[in-house]
């Protein structure tokens, strides 16, 4: 079976983003008030080939875990659908 | 005979001359090994130099520690062999789990190339063995992703076992507890995020990172007898 998968990876809990923290900083600059809490990630979609949707999802944390993300600094969420035969 | 270094080189590696130049000027041999190879070719020490290996896709050193000869720079720290990890390098040796903790985006978000001073903080480690401890070195840096992080119960670790090997003097990248550089528990392994190589000569704006390059030398060879 064939299946859609999006992973998202962000900086864990407590660990400092400089990235989220210069956007945070800048929007009340462009008048943008009451956001707060930004963390900046990254997203990668891709396709899996497994008998079965938890087969896929196993797949998918050991990617993550071995190398889409950085476990020291980084947390992700792992969203596997079934993929549309058309 | 003189210590033989093999400095890595990724694609995307962009030091590998400038270590292997060192590390000659310090009375070394170097050579230059391919990553693709899996073999260390019998040296006596290694430097995974700076630069972007794979380009820095994903994270930097998340692609570089699959290169074959990551492997063979494992089982060479594992018997003890020193290792020394230099900006990209350094970033490498935390990727393949090799040293400690994670570098991140600078704090300020600033690629920085500036000269920093760092404070020696401990002699035992084989790159700082032939310095004294609180020296003070002025060394360049040239880094967008060196702001060093780690859990609280790894900081705690790293003081408590002395494994922080130079903090900058002004931090200059966010880097907890300001630290530069780290070691493993073996102390064979340091990573660090200025460059040495970049600082053994005068004319360069300073030689102080040729103690540093000097005691790899010396750890090395102290290994290969």
């Amino acid at each position: 079976m064939r299946f859609d998968v999006q992973v998202e990876t962000r900086p864990r809990a407590g660990i400092a983003d400089p990235e989220g923290s210069t956007i945070e900083r800048s929007l009340p600059a462009l008048g943008f008030e009451g956001i707060q809490d930004v963390r900046v990630g990254k997203s990668f979609r891709f396709h899996v080939e497994a008998p079965d949707e938890a087969a896929a999802h196993a797949l998918v944390e050991d990617v993550c875990a071995r190398f889409l993300t950085n476990p020291v600094i980084e947390d992700s969420s792992i969203t596997v659908t079934e993929a549309s035969t058309v | 005979m003189p210590a033989r270094i093999g400095v890595v080189l990724f694609p995307g590696s962009n030091c590998e001359h400038d270590a292997v130049e060192a590390v000659r000027t310090l009375g070394g041999d170097a050579e230059v090994l391919w990553h693709g190879d899996d073999s260390l070719k019998g040296v006596d020490g290694v430097i995974v130099p700076g630069g972007f290996a794979h380009g820095d896709y994903l994270r930097p050193g998340a692609i570089a520690r699959f290169s074959p000869v990551m492997q063979a720079v494992q089982a060479f720290a594992a018997d003890g062999g020193p290792v020394v990890g230099i900006c990209n390098g350094f970033q490498v040796l935390t990727e393949a789990g090799m040293l400690p903790g994670a570098l991140q985006k600078n704090a300020g978000l600033k690629f920085l190339c500036r000269m920093a001073t760092l404070r020696v903080e401990t002699t035992d480690s084989v790159l700082t063995s032939a310095t004294d401890e609180g020296a003070e070195l002025r060394v360049p840096v040239n880094h967008f992703e060196g702001n060093y992080t780690c859990d609280d119960e790894t900081l705690a670790m790293l003081r408590a076992e002395d494994r922080v090997v130079v903090r900058y003097v002004e931090n200059v990248n966010g880097s907890i507890d300001d630290i530069a550089g780290v070691c493993n528990e073996g102390r064979n392994v340091v990573g660090l995020m200025p460059h040495p190589e970049r600082a053994c000569d005068e004319l360069l704006g300073s030689s102080d990172g040729a103690p540093l390059l000097r005691s790899l030398l010396e750890s090395a060879s102290r290994a290969s007898v």
